[in-house]
């Protein structure tokens, strides 16, 4: 086994998380979570539980308030320009996509290439031509977000983050208000990405979703943990979330909305 | 509640309430705006100089990707202007220039026509003029850009790609701002010079147009060279931060997008009108 199989994708022990837009707001307290290499989690949530910041957090883009944590063997308090490299292992996806809305789709998908590695357009076109050819995109290509629908942007913003070939991806909400046509694909897409797609290097991913609906992230390889009231609950394998007596993790499972009507 | 309003207008136009020191809550008021302004000072001060940092420390990074930019940014805010420019120097040069050169051979004092139009037109008018017009024209699209992107989070994006955001978003605009300013203040003082004569010549100046521009050739010195580059930089600069620093530097909802745009043009006016204040002080050392 080599040295960076035995290094966790993600370590956190006893680490606080501070809200993006507020730092001095704990959403998260004292959480103990380890993610292995090659791993695929499922954190479950329901909104404002902190998922988001977590994930800003483990993707190093923001340091934790408190506790250790480590980001493949690196600690992202110490991430500065100079570890740039270090922390672009770890790829991010946006809930909504967060493309820019001046580039078109293609220029989006290039842009992360061509300034890590000083590349003109023509010369990242053929990467960024896989990757529209893998996401269906192609059609796309030359069109701004702005005149795409959510469906396609969301895959264009994966696209973006893969671009870089990083190790662990981290995935905000990734089916929020996709078509059932493309949630398909996408959970099919995410299985290749774990199990190494052979178009992209073939390496499997690190992966970690959060999600406000487990049912449709079923699936026996998978884990799955629960934020709640500040909490950070590993729940272990999918039979674990099924037998779990947990009211939320129910209402997780059975797609229930809070309503007044 | 009406009752009340009307109380209090009433009590504030009586003279007794004229006369009556300032209640605490208008020095509160007052110490907060000074406290607001100051933390505005500081806030772009800071900004300019963690700008200034990128562009020297980054200024070989990722080449391909801020170059075009900086090339669309002096396009946008320099090319694209250029006939807005031609237009207003013409309307300067008939307005202004024109009336100043029939007034003063009125009263027989053509011969200080070179500096007078020194003075008004490449030190002040020429400069101001261009400045605010830029701010109006592509300052306040730096804000609703800059704003947007940052409340539906591409800067937060730039940031998990790995790109800086200052080095992506601000650099380009600083330096295009600031050449673009630099050149358009250079053609309006030259269309406007040349207008300016045009109309003059149609009112039967008696001055040829070899001793209009020698006049104004001969009152022109190396220092009004240099200052008009400093000047018109150090605006296209100031501007930008100022413009920029609304749209980025702190986190925004879309809601608040066009507030922060007209605060920023406010005080884009003020810093042009604080850095010309500052250079007619230079002018009237040196």
């Amino acid at each position: 086994m080599s040295e960076t199989q035995t290094i966790p994708a993600i370590e956190m022990r006893g680490v606080n998380v501070a809200a993006m837009r507020d730092a001095s707001f704990t959403v998260l307290a004292d959480v103990n979570w380890s993610v292995a290499a090659g791993e695929f989690w499922v954190i479950a949530g329901q909104e404002q539980s902190g998922k988001s910041d977590l994930l800003m957090l483990a993707a190093g883009l923001m340091p934790p308030a408190g506790g250790d944590c480590q980001i493949l063997g690196s600690d992202p308090k110490n991430f500065g320009e100079s570890e740039l490299a270090e922390r672009l292992r770890v790829g991010f996806v946006f809930q909504g996509g967060h493309l820019f809305n001046q580039l078109t789709i293609a220029e989006n998908i290039a842009l992360p290439l061509r300034y890590a590695q000083n590349l003109t357009a023509a010369e990242a076109a053929g990467e960024v031509a896989t990757l529209l050819e893998l996401m269906e995109l192609t059609p796309l290509a030359n069109v701004t977000p702005a005149n795409v629908a959510a469906n396609w942007r969301q895959r264009a913003a994966l696209a973006r983050s893969l671009i870089l070939q990083p190790e662990v991806l981290l995935l905000d909400n990734p089916l929020t208000g996709l078509g059932a046509r493309h949630r398909q694909w996408w959970l099919r897409f995410l299985d290749l990405l774990s199990c190494g797609y052979a178009q992209l290097g073939g390496q499997p991913l690190t992966l970690v979703v959060t999600a406000d609906d487990l049912r449709p992230w079923q699936h026996e390889r998978r884990k799955y943990a629960l934020l709640h009231d500040k909490k950070f609950l590993p729940l272990g394998g999918w039979n674990e979330v099924e037998a779990s007596g947990d009211p939320i993790v129910k209402e997780l499972l059975a797609g229930l909305v809070e309503t007044t009507i | 509640m009406r009752g009340n309003l009307a109380k209090a207008f009433e009590l504030a136009n009586s003279e007794k309430f004229r006369r009556a020191p300032l209640p605490k809550s208008y020095t509160d008021f007052l110490g907060r705006k000074l406290f607001l302004f100051l933390l505005t000072v500081q806030g772009l001060g800071a900004f300019a100089l963690i700008t200034l940092g990128v562009i020297l420390k980054k200024s070989g990074v990722a080449e391909n990707v801020i170059r075009p930019r900086i090339r669309q940014e002096i396009t946008r805010a320099g090319v694209a202007l250029l006939p807005m420019f031609l237009f207003v120097a013409l309307a300067l040069g008939f307005l202004v220039i024109g009336q100043t050169v029939s007034a003063l051979e009125k009263v027989g004092a053509v011969s200080y026509l070179g500096s007078t139009m020194v003075i008004v037109v490449v030190r002040e008018l020429g400069p101001l003029l261009a400045a605010m017009l830029v701010l109006a024209r592509v300052g306040t699209a730096h804000v609703i850009e800059l704003g947007t992107a940052r409340a539906l989070g591409e800067v937060e994006a730039l940031e998990a790609l790995g790109i800086d955001p200052v080095h992506y978003l601000i650099v380009p605009r600083v330096i295009g701002m600031a050449l673009g300013i630099f050149s358009l203040t250079i053609y309006l003082i030259i269309g406007a010079l040349a207008s300016g004569y045009l109309f003059a010549f149609l009112q039967d100046v008696a001055l040829k147009p070899g001793d209009y521009f020698k006049q104004i050739a001969e009152a022109l010195g190396w220092l009004d060279f240099a200052l008009l580059a400093l000047k018109t930089i150090a605006f296209g600069f100031f501007i930008a931060i100022v413009t920029c620093y609304h749209g980025l530097a702190q986190p925004l909802r879309l809601e608040d997008v066009s507030r922060v745009a007209v605060r920023a043009v406010t005080q884009g006016v003020i810093v042009c009108v604080l850095i010309d204040a500052v250079f007619i002080v230079l002018y009237l050392v040196t």
